[in-house]
């Protein structure tokens, strides 16, 4: 098994954060991964992106043209990447904003309306954690037992408190997530 | 003892290996896209860990010749930077070949030249295998593809470097230094040495004569008489060619890369041998000394090579002079901080070679 | 007649009169410095403060780029040459690995003071518990003659032949009254080797400046203003005087900083 996957959005939605614990999750699982991300002023306040990779075997070159997933949560996002997803791959982006929205039809296409849901809960910083919850829905790569042991690998300590938090944002993420028709 | 597997940055894992392979100090100054390098070590303390000295040094000028400077003591002493700084480094260097001192430098490669770009590149191969700064010198240069590399290569750097009293330099690129990949990290070796050390400047003690490190000799008898030495040495270092060949045996088409680009020829392979096209490649690990007796030898045996590296063409006239006009041997590549896909140079595969 | 000449001479060589002798640091190679220059005084003078101080074993020096390249050549203890000016980046570099050790550069005006400004300053900024000899002679000596980042205004040199003009050349820096300013600089003086009570003054200066390393409170820094006889196209007598006339009201001697006080 190998998923190829780019996550793209605004500096600041937590996409390179939520590359690195889908990483994680990859590596507790004993997989081989990648996380590649755009380096640079784009990751401050423009839009910044991510490449991850978790595969079973080596994995070759984190440098793709195109992907099994795409995980778009800007409209810039949307219109840059679409056209990069593999044919009978998958698409998840958020609605939040879009006005052009995604539209291929020989891709599995789903919304998840988590900036409205984030802004529901405790604290809007879960945004990327609902998500990455949809986006496992769909395709359960990685157990979530393992979700949370990346979680806590890549938080530093003074932040494990959030981990509950962040594991009810996976799970709210799992519920709000539909498919396009 | 359990194994430490880590999931770190390319310029992550070159600091912890630092660590680990007993670096008695690291020099540098904060250049993108390497930062990081300089930003772990000062998080991580080791002078506390293991008594390593880090310091943030004025300009990439000071950084070098505060490693001359360490590395007289026969001190495993190490530096990174990225090309706009191992420019600036260059003076350094010289010296530091010339006075044959052993030391790592790590250049994590973005586009050129001048500022250019923070992105990642290939350009600076000509500047780190033919010498780079004044005069006839070589590194012994080691070129990591992936984040496992860039750690095992600080240890087997310090040993090389030791071994034939020579800079060693590790060159990445951006790609290789910013990617975050799954590492197992060696065991924590010791600071000390077991090499000779009747050369260091530690202070003249009564039981031997005053030891000098210089680069000069006003006499040019003399001078030439050390570039023999010198160049004695570079032979030897010969025997130090590594290399990693995938999907050789069969091939009848060989790429040629290094790096980063190799990562991405790795996936070209897969993607040709799906159409059903032979293709091959063979990832130098030491830039210097080259793999040219393999090529050469591989020669006899595929129809083309191409060179793919992210520069205009530089690694390709190594290429040209090990396979000596056997076959024909082209150069593809992105440059300017543009990385080539996968596909890209698939379609340079056929288009160039192939269909040839 | 003859006997009593001998019997003198076997006077003089008897060990227990002799009044001074050649330092045993200092090497048997000839000087490669032009006669009446100060450059041998000085270094005769580091000699025996490493000597007397019972640190040879412990003492690096780091040699310039200039007339004292070979410097290495004259004193007995180990030695770096160093790319011109970045003795004080290597330096550092000696220091910070082996803080036991006695440290010290030795440089010219072009080398500290123009290619090598940045690496002087911050040095002394960081306050690296070393000892800079800065020998200033308002000229480039080695290279032959052109002017330095301490030549003096109007003064001729070879590239400046009509006197160095400020308006277009800038002005002679005063890098010890500059560093002197830093927090990390301990002890800043600038003396002279051109008379004998002269060279007992820079003597004292050198000891000092080797001994603060041991209170590891930052940079010493000792500035001897020298002539260049050669370099100015005068007589070794008439570079002194002319250096007393000209380069001291520009340069005075005496302390600057003293335990890490400015004292002028």
């Amino acid at each position: 098994m190998t998923e190829e996957i780019i996550v793209a959005g605004f500096g600041g939605q937590g996409v390179l954060s939520m590359g690195k614990i889908l990483a994680y999750s990859g590596m507790m699982q004993d997989m081989e991964v990648s996380w590649f991300p755009s380096y640079g002023p784009e990751m401050r306040g423009g839009t910044a992106n991510v490449t991850v990779i978790i595969s079973d075997d080596r994995v070759s070159s984190p440098v793709l043209n195109e992907y099994d997933t795409a995980i778009l949560l800007n409209q810039q996002s949307v219109d840059k990447f679409e056209s990069m997803v593999k044919p009978g791959g998958l698409l998840v982006y958020d609605g939040n904003g879009i006005t052009t929205h995604p539209s291929r039809k020989d891709i599995k296409i789903f919304r998840i309306d988590a900036a409205d849901e984030a802004a529901k809960m405790s604290t809007s910083r879960t945004f990327n954690m609902i998500v990455l919850g949809g986006y496992l829905k769909i395709k359960p790569i990685v157990k979530m037992e393992n979700v949370l042991a990346g979680l806590k690998k890549s938080l530093p300590p003074r932040y494990h408190h959030l981990i509950p938090v962040n594991e009810e944002a996976v799970k709210r993420g799992m519920e709000i997530i539909y498919e396009v028709a | 003892m359990k194994k430490d597997i880590l999931l770190l940055k390319g310029n992550e894992a070159i600091a912890e290996a630092a660590i680990r392979a007993g670096a008695d100090a690291y020099f540098g100054y904060p250049i993108t896209p390497q930062s990081e390098v300089l930003e772990y070590l000062m998080l991580e303390k080791p002078e506390e860990r293991t008594g390593m000295v880090v310091l943030q040094a004025e300009s990439e000028l000071a950084a070098i010749n505060m490693v001359f400077g360490a590395a007289s003591a026969g001190r495993k002493v190490i530096t990174s930077s990225s090309s706009p700084g191992v420019s600036l480094y260059q003076e350094g260097i010289s010296y530091i070949a010339g006075a044959e001192l052993p030391c790592v430098i790590v250049n994590i490669v973005r586009g050129g030249p001048g500022l250019g770009t923070i992105q990642p590149s290939q350009a600076d191969y000509f500047q780190s295998t033919k010498g780079g700064g004044h005069g006839d010198y070589h590194l012994l240069v080691l070129a990591p593809a992936s984040v496992q590399e860039m750690a095992d290569f600080v240890k087997l750097g310090f040993e090389l470097a030791f071994k034939y009293r020579n800079p060693v330099m590790i060159l990445s690129d951006g790609l290789i230094g910013q990617i975050m990949e799954k590492v197992e990290l060696f065991e924590q070796v010791d600071r000390a040495t077991e090499f000779d050390q009747s050369w260091v400047t530690t202070g003249k003690t009564p039981d031997r004569e005053r030891n000098i490190i210089t680069s000069l000799n006003l006499q040019s008898v003399m001078q030439e008489k050390h570039n023999f030495k010198l160049q004695a040495k570079y032979k030897k270092m010969q025997s130090e060619v590594r290399f990693e060949e995938i999907e050789c045996e069969d091939a009848e088409y060989l790429m040629v890369a290094y790096g980063s680009s190799a990562r991405v020829c790795q996936k070209t392979v897969q993607l040709a041998r799906d159409k059903g096209i032979k293709a091959g490649l063979l990832r130098p690990i030491t830039l210097y000394p080259y793999p040219s007796g393999k090529l050469n030898e591989m020669a006899d045996r595929v129809k083309g090579m191409l060179s793919v590296e992210m520069s205009a063409g530089q690694m390709v006239e190594d290429v040209r002079l090990a396979v000596n006009g056997k076959i024909p041997v082209e150069h593809y590549g992105r440059f300017g901080g543009m990385v080539h896909s996968p596909r890209e140079v698939l379609e340079a595969l056929e288009e160039k070679i192939v269909k040839k | 007649m003859k006997m009593e000449v001998q019997d003198i001479s076997k006077q003089i060589i008897d060990p227990k009169n002799l009044v001074y002798d050649r330092s045993p640091l200092m090497t048997d190679n000839v000087l490669t410095y032009c006669p009446g220059c100060g450059h041998g005084v000085v270094h005769h003078l580091m000699a025996e403060v490493i000597d007397e101080m019972g640190i040879q074993s412990e003492t690096i020096g780091v040699a310039p780029v200039g007339c004292s390249v070979l410097a290495y050549e004259f004193l007995d203890v180990d030695w770096l040459q160093a790319p011109h000016g970045r003795a004080p980046a290597v330096a550092t570099g000696l220091k910070r690995i082996m803080p036991e050790k006695y440290i010290f550069t030795y440089q010219g005006d072009g080398d500290l003071a123009a290619i090598g400004t940045g690496e002087t300053i911050h040095a002394c900024n960081r306050g690296e518990h070393i000892t800079i000899i800065f020998i200033n002679n308002g000229i480039y000596g080695m290279t032959g003659g052109q002017m330095a980042p301490t030549t003096l205004p109007g003064m001729a040199t070879s590239t400046s032949p009509y006197g160095r003009d400020v308006s277009t050349m800038g002005y002679p820096i005063k890098m010890t009254e500059l560093v002197a300013q830093l927090p990390g600089t301990y002890y800043v003086t600038r003396q002279a080797v051109h008379k004998p009570g002269n060279v007992r003054k820079t003597k004292k200066a050198i000891q000092k400046a080797f001994e603060n390393q041991k209170l590891k409170k930052g940079v010493s820094l000792v500035e001897v203003v020298s002539n260049c006889n050669n370099g100015w196209k005068m007589t070794p007598v008439k570079s002194n005087t002319w250096m007393e006339e000209n380069m001291f009201p520009y340069y005075p001697l005496g302390d600057i900083k003293v335990d890490g006080e400015l004292v002028k």
